[in-house]
């Protein structure tokens, strides 16, 4: 499923410099020792490496801190006062929670679409255009704002009403608007969480075959509840739990895999259990 | 042999014997609708009467001023005791200067209070009193910010001013503005900041560019509120602003007001004041009421 299969819409092209290589080329490191809010321990020891042109999905009970740690990667926990961040996550071969890095700098290069359609209370226009006016863009902002809005699958529906408010869409389609508003300015990896869950299953399927259009470009880290959702587009899926031993509930990394491998033949008895639907 | 229609007709009646066919219509003289009609005729007749003072006042201001509007009345200036004639241009231009002067003291800073207080500082001890004091502005008497006025300015500038009198409105103006900009700005969806923060803003940059946009009608509603009420205010002038028979030509010296104006031609013993001080309370009127329809016009959602 790619391109090929919507000729009207036409891809992202290179985001970044692709490297010929078998192994998974991992783009963002992320080695979680122990994230806190306050005192409480909410995930601990989890390893998660995301990889360019690949989904990587992350599924788990409510609660086990698939949240956290996708926030963690671009570092939007850090606007909670009492997130604490123990660990690395190595962006092109630097800690990107390291004391010189400045985490506005980070979410430009690592974008986010948040499980609530948040468009800006601006034109369809200006939302998609966002990002490129705060990174001073020099070159054709209309030209990059058509490509965004074909890359998500938007352009057809909105290109006569560009002025209109984005509020003024519906609710998949400013969830694509928003989609849109991350790729506009090329982020080489997308954090998607639970992008789906306020849409409806046809709007769902849009935006599914969407990241399947964007992996080709991007490396995307998706959180979702949705397991035949983690099926259809994932590649790799990581698996949390929620471990109670300590008296909290902290999450941690259970088993991370193959997405095939995850839901056919896993290594845990927590992930078959989970996959199979035998707890929640 | 039973026919099938009557069988029909037995169920129906079984099934009306087991359960009563509620009544849907209305029950004009039922108790329950009898009072609630009682009600409805009561909280009519308290909207009537509010109402009357409001329209039997706006009905004297058309039939009085209206008569005595024009072009002279509007650009002349006051008469003298037993003079016929003249008009009110000059108290025009000072409510509007003073006016001015007001919301250019009274926006930026109360906009950035209002920042402050909803985003920057919103749980501080600073941000919980001043809000508080602010609220306490809110119902001061508006004398007393004319007191205010004078002791800080025409004492120190020695001579009654618009400067003073904007000063005295614009105290008057802060309060509004700073409470309903806070109420605008808050009011924009955390997930909103959300996006901005997570495309790569920084907090001056989510301020700037999504929280005051996206409040903005809500600000400028307060705003043209603050400004309809200082622009009736009279008692903060007396102290300030005084008045004069004269356009104002230097920011030093006393300004005339359509409100100061009112408040002395309405007690002179000549008919023509009085008629002056009629057209003059209907341009007020007019200046509020157009103020308030922008409010209104800005302050509607935008889809
Ligand atoms: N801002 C916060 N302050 C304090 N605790 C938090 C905060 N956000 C999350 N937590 C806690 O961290 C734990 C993990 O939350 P998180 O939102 O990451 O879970 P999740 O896996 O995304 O759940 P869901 O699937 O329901 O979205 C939870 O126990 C939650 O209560
Ligand atoms: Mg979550």
């Amino acid at each position: 499923m790619n391109a090929t299969m919507t000729p009207n819409r036409v891809t992202i092209q290179e985001a970044a410099p692709v490297k010929k290589t078998a192994i998974d080329d991992v783009v963002l490191d992320c080695k979680v020792r122990k994230i806190h809010y306050g005192d409480f321990l909410a995930v601990r020891d989890s390893n998660v490496p995301i990889a360019r042109k690949q989904i990587t999905g992350f599924i788990g009970p409510s609660g086990c801190g698939k949240s956290t740690v996708l926030r963690s990667l671009n570092r939007m926990n850090d606007l909670i006062d009492v997130f604490r961040f123990d660990g690395q996550v190595t962006y092109h071969g630097k800690d990107i929670y390291a004391r010189d890095v400045d985490p506005v700098v980070v979410r430009r290069y690592i974008g986010m679409v948040f499980q609530q359609p948040n468009p800006f209370s601006m034109s369809i226009f200006d939302n998609v255009a966002f990002g490129l006016k705060l990174n001073r863009f020099k070159g054709d902002t209309h030209e990059k704002v058509e490509k965004a809005l074909r890359g998500a699958a938007l352009w057809d529906e909105v290109k006569g009403k560009l002025k209109n408010s984005g509020l003024s869409l519906s609710g998949g389609q400013q969830q694509r608007l928003c989609i849109a508003r991350a790729i506009a300015t090329e982020p080489e990896v997308l954090l998607m969480d639970e992008p789906c869950s306020a849409l409806d299953p046809i709007a769902t399927r849009q935006v599914e075959e969407l990241m399947l259009e964007l992996k080709e470009n991007f490396a995307v880290a998706l959180v979702t509840h949705n397991m035949q959702q983690a099926t259809r587009v994932a590649d790799k899926t990581a698996f949390f739990g929620v471990d109670m031993s300590a008296g909290g509930r902290t999450g941690y990394l259970v088993e991370m895999g193959d997405t095939d491998q995850i839901f056919n033949h896993p290594r845990e008895q927590l992930t078959r259990q989970y996959v199979a639907g035998e707890f929640s | 042999m039973i026919p099938v229609a009557s069988m029909v007709d037995d169920d129906a009646a079984m099934a009306a014997a087991v359960r009563a066919i509620p009544r849907l219509e209305r029950q004009t003289f039922e108790s329950r609708a009898l009072k609630s009609g009682l009600l409805t005729t009561l909280t009519w007749a308290a909207a009537l009467l509010a109402a009357v003072p409001l329209f039997s006042v706006l009905y004297m201001l058309v039939v009085e001023g209206g008569a005595r509007i024009d072009l002279e009345a509007l650009t002349a200036l006051p008469p003298a005791g037993f003079e016929q004639g003249g008009g009110f241009g000059n108290a025009i231009v000072g409510t509007l200067l003073m006016v001015g002067i007001a919301s250019a003291i009274a926006v930026p800073l109360g906009i950035v209070a209002a920042i402050y207080l909803s985003i920057l500082g919103a749980h501080t001890r600073v941000a919980r009193v001043s809000r508080f004091l602010a609220k306490v502005l809110t119902g001061l008497p508006s004398i007393l910010a004319g007191v205010f006025a004078y002791a800080a300015v025409v004492l120190w500038m020695g001579s009654y001013s618009a400067i003073a009198g904007g000063v005295a409105l614009g105290m008057l103006m802060l309060p509004t503005v700073v409470l309903t900009a806070e109420e605008a700005m808050k009011e924009v969806p955390q997930r909103m900041k959300d996006a901005a923060f997570g495309m790569g803003c920084t907090r001056s940059q989510v301020i700037w560019s999504v929280v005051l946009p996206t409040g903005l009608p809500g600000i400028l509603t307060g705003v043209m509120l603050a400004v309809a009420g200082a622009a009736g205010e009279s008692a903060p002038l007396l102290f300030t602003a005084l008045f004069s028979n004269y356009y104002v030509s230097e920011m030093v010296e006393p300004t005339a007001s359509l409100s100061i104006l009112i408040y002395n031609f309405s007690a002179m013993p000549f008919d023509n004041q009085i008629s002056l001080a009629w057209a003059a309370s209907l341009v007020l009127v007019f200046m509020v009421l157009i103020i308030n329809i922008l409010a209104r016009l800005i302050g509607q959602p935008k889809v």
